[in-house]
């Protein structure tokens, strides 16, 4: 399928210098395309260029095969619709007015709703479930329900393009959630291409089908989110130094407390994660072990933990890997042992806790 | 619901138009020469021989309530254009010195020109008042595109004009005392003295205008949800922008040409206006403020020339004791709304 929306050699920037050049996007119908990056590098830029908010300072836009700056406003409107972050507070407005203004490119001199684009109004206001905000007053709605209706006046203006600048900025976990759920099924059911910046990694990582990396003063890399999102070239984006980010789980953890373990947590099968959890906010340095390498807790006991010992996975766990173990809690003062079951191949971790057993502590009781 | 709404806007211009009817109607009757109903019937079909009686109504009152009317009804879509445009309730060409410049313009002209003994044309006064009005524009224009804060662009706009109301005061100081008399009366502001030729000349620029307005409301309608989605939304932003701009200086210094400086009725005309009919949608409230206007300017002449008669007030002097309180009346509520 051929690219919907397209930049070839793009450059952007407010007056003098661009701040950034030689963009080259692509987003195909029914496909989500996100840009992520560090604050003020320049994504916003991008896609006000790309809407013509600002002019670009060279390159071309392509839209459905056509330069931008060759089409008419009207036509363009009818293509393409955008969610960008100003503010808007009109005054006497319901919100059902503000998500039929997006009927504008289609209704004739004075503007004047027929009753096909009232309909087309109630089916978007229904589809971003905004039906009871219908006759409510646009400016005393809450910030969610505001974007949903910015959302429904974009798809009045049946677009085959939208363009969404950081779409989920003030909004709670629940509204971030729906929006882009309901972005996910414009494009899969309206076959609408998406291009959208996004703060949140974790939700670019699910949402997006292309990922677009905007770096400083570039586009350092694009692809697909398995490829972008990995742990160290997520720290090298936004020069992470406090912290990590989990692309397993597109979890972020905060600094590890470092230094010599003084606690050594038997864990496993998840029931380590609150200890670990519990030891970083107290700022306990510890170790971690034995965890099977399919471990479901391994990402966040490599994030926390000082030291990890771990064991192949679906085999029965080695003597070897139990000495290093042993030697390991030997150092540590206190252990805790957060599995209740051992299971038949975790005939070593067994060991270890029974060793270990007057130096147990329970995880409350760690400060 | 919507039907409800419609019940609304029908309801409200019945409203409007029949308060306008009513002003109208009483505006002649009153004054030092009363008359009545009767008698005003009797002059217009032609029966009766009162041959003052006559003069009274068709050369003094009938040309002033009309110029009220039109020059009121501009005043005020002049006004919502302006609110609109700078997406500010107490925008108006008043607050924003756009009068003011206009009114500077046509006080250099006529003490120019009147002081030599040449007479101006209608036109000409509202050529050199779009000119001052365009002129005014400008500055707060450009002040606008540096100061994105809206309580800064209004205080530049009233500075502005109070500086082109002190030039206007300096020129008058100086003038001939010949002319102050027809400068004095005028740069106060005031619908008497209107002759047909006036009235002609202003209903035509007027209603050229309105119509244009009236074109420009779709594109308005867009231009409330901001300049990002009106483009966004197929809006040439440029040229309504233009379109926009030049249309309200048209209205305001027609305003002023003819009737001088007018304060408030631009500012509180659209915004009553807006509550009554409880929408912004531009294509039914510029006919609304147009009506709403023309009622509040007929209403404010008529306490002009008759609460204190035969001492005739500045039209101004009326039209803010009642458009002050509203203007802070909408602040307050404003304000507690953010809150």
């Amino acid at each position: 399928m051929k690219d919907y929306l397209r930049t070839e050699h793009l450059d952007v920037g407010y007056g003098g210098d661009p701040v950034l050049t030689d963009i080259c996007l692509h987003v195909k119908r029914g496909e989500i395309v996100t840009l992520i990056g560090p604050n003020g590098a320049g994504k916003s830029t991008i896609l006000k260029s790309i809407i013509h908010q600002l002019s670009p300072m060279a390159g071309t836009v392509y839209l459905d095969g056509e330069t931008m700056a060759g089409m008419k406003e009207g036509e363009i409107a009818r293509k393409m619709a955008v969610l960008m972050t100003d503010r808007v507070k009109p005054e006497l407005m319901t919100c059902w007015e503000v998500a039929a203004a997006g009927r504008y490119p289609y209704t004739g001199r004075f503007g004047i709703l027929t009753p096909e684009d009232r309909k087309r109004v109630d089916e978007a206001l229904a589809l971003v479930r905004g039906e009871e905000l219908a006759g409510k007053d646009f400016r005393t709605v809450s910030d969610g329900q505001r974007q949903r209706v910015l959302l429904a006046r974009a798809i009045c203006q049946e677009p085959e393009v939208i363009v969404l600048d950081e779409p989920t900025s003030f909004l709670d976990v629940r509204y971030k959630l729906e929006l882009l759920d309901m972005l996910k099924r414009l494009a899969r059911e309206r076959k609408t291409a998406v291009l959208l910046s996004l703060h949140e990694l974790e939700l670019a990582q699910k949402l997006s089908d292309y990922v677009v990396c905007v770096g400083n003063r570039a586009i350092e890399r694009c692809g697909l989110p398995e490829e972008i999102f990995t742990s160290d070239y997520m720290a090298e984006l936004y020069g992470i130094t406090a912290g990590s980010y989990q692309p397993e789980f597109g979890c972020l953890e905060l600094t590890a407390p470092g230094g010599a373990p003084q606690v050594f947590v038997i864990g496993g099968n998840g029931t380590g994660i609150p200890v670990y959890r519990r030891l970083q906010r107290k700022g306990i340095p510890f170790a971690a072990g034995i965890l099977f390498e399919n471990d479901v807790e391994l990402p966040v006991a490599r994030a926390l933990a000082s030291q990890v010992i771990t064991a192949a996975a679906f085999e029965p766990m080695g003597e070897e890997t139990y000495r290093k173990a042993e030697a390991l809690m030997d150092s540590c003062p206190q252990v805790v042992c957060a599995l209740k079951e051992f299971g038949s191949l975790g005939e070593m971790n067994r060991r270890l806790a029974e060793r270990a057993k007057e130096k147990w502590v329970r995880p409350e009781e760690l400060e | 619901m919507r039907k409800n709404r419609i019940m609304t806007y029908v309801l409200s211009f019945a409203v409007l138009a029949a308060a306008c009817i009513f002003l109208a109607g009483w505006n002649l009757c009153s004054g030092s020469v009363p008359l009545s109903a009767g008698e005003i019937l009797g002059i217009c079909s032609g029966a009766a021989g009162n041959e003052t009686a006559s003069r009274i109504l068709w050369d003094i009152r009938l040309p002033r309530i009309l110029s009220a009317a039109i020059l009121g009804g501009a005043l005020a879509v002049s006004g919502f254009l302006l609110q609109t445009f700078f997406a500010n309730p107490i925008a108006s060409p008043f607050v924003l010195g756009i009068s003011s410049g206009a009114e500077l313009a046509v006080s250099l002209l006529m003490i120019l020109f009147l002081g030599r003994g040449i007479s101006i044309s209608s036109l000409a006064l509202i050529f050199a008042a779009f000119a001052g009005a365009m002129t005014a524009m400008g500055f707060v224009l450009l002040i606008s595109s540096r100061v994105r804060d809206m309580s800064a662009l209004v205080i530049c706009g009233v500075m502005i004009g109070y500086l082109c109301s002190a030039v206007t005061d300096f020129f008058i100081t100086f003038a001939n005392d010949a002319d102050i008399v027809n400068l004095r009366s005028w740069s106060m502001g005031s619908f008497s003295g209107m002759s047909w030729e006036n009235v002609r000349v202003m209903a035509a620029v007027v209603f050229l205008a309105f119509l244009g307005t009236l074109f420009l409301s779709k594109p308005m309608g867009a231009y409330q949800l901001g300049e990002v989605y009106a483009r966004s939304m197929g809006v040439n932003v440029k040229r309504f922008r233009t379109e926009l701009i030049l249309l309200s200086s048209v209205l305001s210094a027609c305003v002023v040409a003819f009737a001088g400086p007018v304060s408030f009725v631009g500012l509180a005309a659209p915004q009553l206006v807006k509550r009554m009919f409880g929408t912004a949608k531009p294509l039914i409230i510029i006919p609304g403020c147009f009506l709403g206007g023309a009622g509040i300017c007929l209403l404010c002449d008529l306490i002009a020339r008759t609460v204190f008669a035969p001492t005739e007030l500045a039209i101004s002097s009326v039209t803010a004791a009642f458009g002050a309180p509203v203007v802070v009346y909408m602040l307050v509520k404003s304000r507690r709304r953010e809150q």
